[in-house]
């Protein structure tokens, strides 16, 4: 269902994609993990269409449709994913107008009618259940004033609103103290299915504990260096980076 | 500092406008009958003297720098406003649904057939009571006088010369009002016709009250070049309270130019909410002052102009005295060719020591061709206060506009999310929820009709295309 392939991009000028290949199909978890400065997130925001990334060469399918052809908002209906490292903060916006735009914007997409707002706001209760949002969030302004973990919460509410094809979660597990980052898990592990297939970028390999992955890949250097399964992860844990980081040189 | 008359000409009587001359003469044409006629004709005459010797406001004048008054040429021949009627169903339509008293002025003058009975302490100038009329004689004019002379607005005193009649608003000692009181003033469509508003809101010790005034124009489909000078001055006794909306949305056809003066004594609170749409000429000054310990005061603003409309906000705190405590926060967003101004002035005097003094006005420019002129004002002569102000003028945020379309939103409904939250941040902490309510509508559709006051200025998409 994705197909990257030697994807050269930079930022501000400077080259931090140096030819990452990968293979996604439907339904597989992909572990990425690597040292700070490897390019992890800037893959998220390169899938996803954001300014100021800019792609030099390679290409990237998914669904059999040419990414870097669609808009930031093309991608999102079509089904790309990434939950913010950094979720943005919109005091004014309320959550649910937020919310329901989003949801509204991927059911035209699919040529599904738009939610009443009764039912909407059903669901929309349930999803926050789900993660122990409290309902109240669903009033206030976009991320404005929550704490860390509420945030990453808000993040993975909203995938499950979205019920998109390519879940990008990057460094969701970042700052989360252990209660938060069960939630977080419990709430990916439940949207899992034979269809969906996650990217899953971390720094730790204790998400991975939760979120038993299918593949881990080792980013280094803005290219995949090493991949293997969830043994992979540990053996990181345990020896740290450099070991690869000079290998990749 | 910045006085805009000079000393060496104070002796030589200033030249007169056409626009002052046509004025006055206006102001002679009044009569002026009741209990209370004594203090209106003294207030009348000094706001007759001062206006008439006051220069004309010019881009050299400091205070008028960025608001060009040329358009009072039209009123150069201008009549009274009014009679005229209203209509039942504009009431239903057009008002805020508010549990109040409403009271309606139309062209000024009070239409007492579609208002509420005036509640105790609530009275014309012209139908004062032997107490009311010693309230009047006290107050009206004394607290927009304290202003420095050098500082007076012409205007002001403009308002006191064509004072003919206003309304009087005295809460008593400990009375809570739990009806707000809802002062409606309409402008029917005229060509070039003047109007005149005065109001002095009085609240002795630990009284309450929430007071809600809105301008607005009768029939959006025909328009009123009425010039609009509105003054409402408010003096609040010890440990009183005071929530205080001032909506001005008249057509853009309409001029206004209105103040409010406050005097704020011992541990009183005002709690002011102030939002504007730009038109032909808009000028609102609020000059507030700390006379008594303990006084805190808060005043947030909401301001949108757009097509080739102008407003401007002058704001001045004077902390007389310690232990009190100012915040404001502006908002605007200016597009197509409009003009804004915030000048917000905070003078902190040598014995107002511990004062609290915060200022913050931000700004959205939705076109190149608006303009914002914001400039902060301090003057700080004590030196264990506490004094923070900030200005922004900027685009929307990228990140913001990013994350929305991250899922899914269109960059045209990511624009008007985000410039409706900027604003609708500032409504949403207003405590009366039918006014809110009303004004997230009418914001809704300022957005919805057309997009000048939504940034055009598209983000670079990404990565697409970019090989």
């Amino acid at each position: 269902m994705l197909e990257i392939h030697e994807l050269v991009a930079k930022v501000e000028g400077k080259q931090i994609l140096n030819g990452l290949n990968l293979t996604i199909k439907p339904g597989e978890v992909h572990a990425i993990m690597g040292p700070n400065g490897a390019g992890k997130s800037t893959l998220g925001n390169v899938l996803t269409g954001r300014a100021g990334y800019e792609v030099v060469s390679g290409d990237v399918t998914f669904n059999g449709k040419n990414l870097f052809e669609l808009e930031v908002e093309e991608r999102a209906r079509e089904g790309v994913f990434l939950a913010f490292q950094y979720p943005v903060e919109i005091p004014g916006v309320s959550n649910m107008e937020f919310l329901k735009a989003s949801v509204d914007a991927r059911r035209k997409h699919l040529g599904l009618p738009e939610l009443s707002s009764f039912d909407f706001m059903k669901l929309a209760r349930e999803s926050s259940q789900k993660v122990s949002l409290d309902p109240a969030f669903l009033k206030r302004g976009v991320n404005e004033g929550f704490s860390g973990g509420e945030k990453k919460r808000n993040e993975i509410m909203q995938m499950m609103l979205l019920e998109p094809g390519l879940c990008i979660l990057d460094e969701t597990d970042s700052g989360l103290d252990i209660d938060a980052l069960q939630v977080v898990a419990a709430g990916v592990n439940a949207m899992r299915d034979n269809h969906r297939s996650f990217i899953v970028v971390t720094h730790y390999q204790r998400l991975l504990d939760y979120i038993v992955p299918d593949y881990v890949h080792v980013l280094a250097n803005g290219k995949i260096v090493r991949s293997g399964d969830k043994e992979l992860a540990k053996e990181l844990e345990a020896k740290g980076y450099s070991w690869l980081e000079k290998e990749s040189v | 500092m910045s006085a805009p008359t000079s000393n060496s000409r104070q002796s030589i009587p200033a030249p007169q406008s056409p626009f002052q001359k046509h004025a006055l003469a206006l102001a002679a044409m009044q009569n002026i009958t009741g209990t209370a006629a004594g203090s209106l004709l003294n207030l009348r005459q000094q706001g007759s003297h001062e206006f008439e010797r006051a220069t004309w406001p010019g881009r050299k004048v400091e205070h008028w720098k960025y608001t060009s008054v040329q358009s009072l040429i039209s009123y150069e021949n201008a009549s009274w406003a009014g009679p005229a009627t209203l209509s039942r169903e504009f009431l239903q339509q057009q008002l805020i649904p508010l549990q109040a008293t409403r009271l309606i002025f139309v062209d000024g003058v009070f239409d007492p057939t579609m208002s509420d009975m005036m509640p105790e302490g609530v009275s014309l100038f012209s139908q004062a009571d032997v107490e009311a009329a010693d309230i009047i004689d006290n107050y009206l004019g004394k607290v927009a006088g304290s202003v420095d002379a050098s500082r007076r607005n012409l205007f002001a005193s403009l308002n006191s010369a064509w004072t003919q009649d206003g309304l009087l608003i005295h809460v008593a000692h400990n009375v809570i009002l739990e009806k707000p009181v809802y002062l409606v003033y309409v402008n029917s469509p005229q060509q070039s016709a003047v109007t005149n508003v005065r109001t002095l809101l009085v609240m002795e010790q630990s009284a309450n009250l929430q007071l809600v005034e809105h301008f607005l124009s009768a029939d959006s489909s025909v328009a009123s070049h009425n010039f609009v000078n509105a003054m409402t001055e408010i003096q609040l006794g010890q440990n009183a309270q005071l929530h205080h909306t001032r909506l001005n949305l008249e057509q853009e056809s309409v001029s206004h130019i209105g103040a409010v003066h406050i005097n704020l004594m011992r541990d009183s609170a005002y709690n002011g909410f102030t939002v504007s749409e730009g038109s032909k000429l808009k000028r609102l000054d609020y000059q507030m002052n700390h006379c008594g310990q303990g006084a805190s005061l808060i005043l947030d603003g909401v301001y949108l102009a757009r097509h080739d409309q102008q407003v401007d906000y002058h704001t001045c705190i004077e902390h007389r005295v310690p232990h009190c405590t100012s915040q404001q926060v502006f908002r605007g967003i200016v597009g197509d060719k409009a003009k804004a101004v915030f000048n917000g002035r905070i003078h902190i005097f040598e014995d107002a020591q511990k004062t609290l003094a915060e200022m913050s006005n931000r700004n959205l420019l939705t076109s190149n061709t608006a303009e914002i002129n914001t400039k902060p004002e301090l003057e700080i002569y004590a030196d264990d206060v506490k004094c923070a102000h900030g200005a922004t003028i900027s685009q929307l945020d990228e990140t913001a506009l990013y994350y929305l379309m991250s899922r899914g939103i269109s960059p045209a409904q990511a624009h008007t999310l985000l410039s409706f939250g900027f604003i609708n941040e500032l409504l949403a902490s207003q405590p009366l929820e039918a006014v809110n309510t009303w004004l997230e509508t009418w914001l809704r559709n300022r957005f919805s009709e057309d997009r000048s006051l939504i940034s055009d200025i598209k983000p670079a998409v990404g990565t697409g295309g970019s090989h």
